[in-house]
């Protein structure tokens, strides 16, 4: 799983059946310092977050399991807020 | 997921019978700001999409979870048609 930050959110009407009712959003990767890293995805919500909150995910078919037994086409979601993050300096 | 623009189409009259009746899309990759970004992707269309549309593009072994994907030698889909991206700020 990964660290990021909700940008934006993208709107859809023609989609997948199975994507009817879940939220697209649009996230930055972020390192554990909180600089941002690679590009932006799009991306499901499995917890409800909001605007600029701070997030993680989890990448791959793994991704589809929190909408389980729905097989959602998903390749990155967002599986959980962060509310503290501690970094231990060096090696 | 990734955003992409449709760029062009596909046509193969020889292929894995399992792909039989999907279209084929060449899907260039693009920024949440519209910008171009590098390399591009062929990707099974599940929606309808057409040229110069933004679409999303679900890869990897999900890209079999779209609608009609199942079992199929896939590993790109278009899933949604993109009607409008905001950003924060």
């Amino acid at each position: 799983m990964f660290l990021g930050r909700v940008v934006g959110t993208v709107v859809s009407t023609m989609k997948d059946p199975n994507l009817t009712g879940q939220r697209l959003l649009i996230v930055q990767p972020l390192t554990p310092d909180l600089k941002e890293t690679g590009k932006r995805a799009v991306m499901l919500d499995a917890v409800g977050v909001g605007a600029a909150e701070l997030i993680y995910w989890c990448r791959g078919r793994e991704s589809s399991f929190p909408f389980l037994p729905a097989e959602v086409p998903t390749d990155n979601t967002i599986v959980g807020f962060v509310d503290e993050l501690h970094v231990v300096e060096g090696k | 997921m990734i955003l992409g623009r449709v760029v062009g189409t596909i046509v193969a009259t020889r292929k894995d019978p399992r792909l039989d009746g999907f279209k084929l899309l060449i899907v260039k990759p693009v920024a949440p700001d519209g910008k171009d970004e590098s390399g591009y992707v062929i990707a099974v269309d599940t929606v309808s999409a057409g040229a110069k549309e933004t679409v999303i593009v679900v890869s990897g072994s999900s890209a079999r979870m779209a609608d009609g994907c199942k079992d199929k030698p896939v590993d790109a889909s278009i899933v949604g048609i993109v009607d409008t991206v905001s950003l924060n700020k």
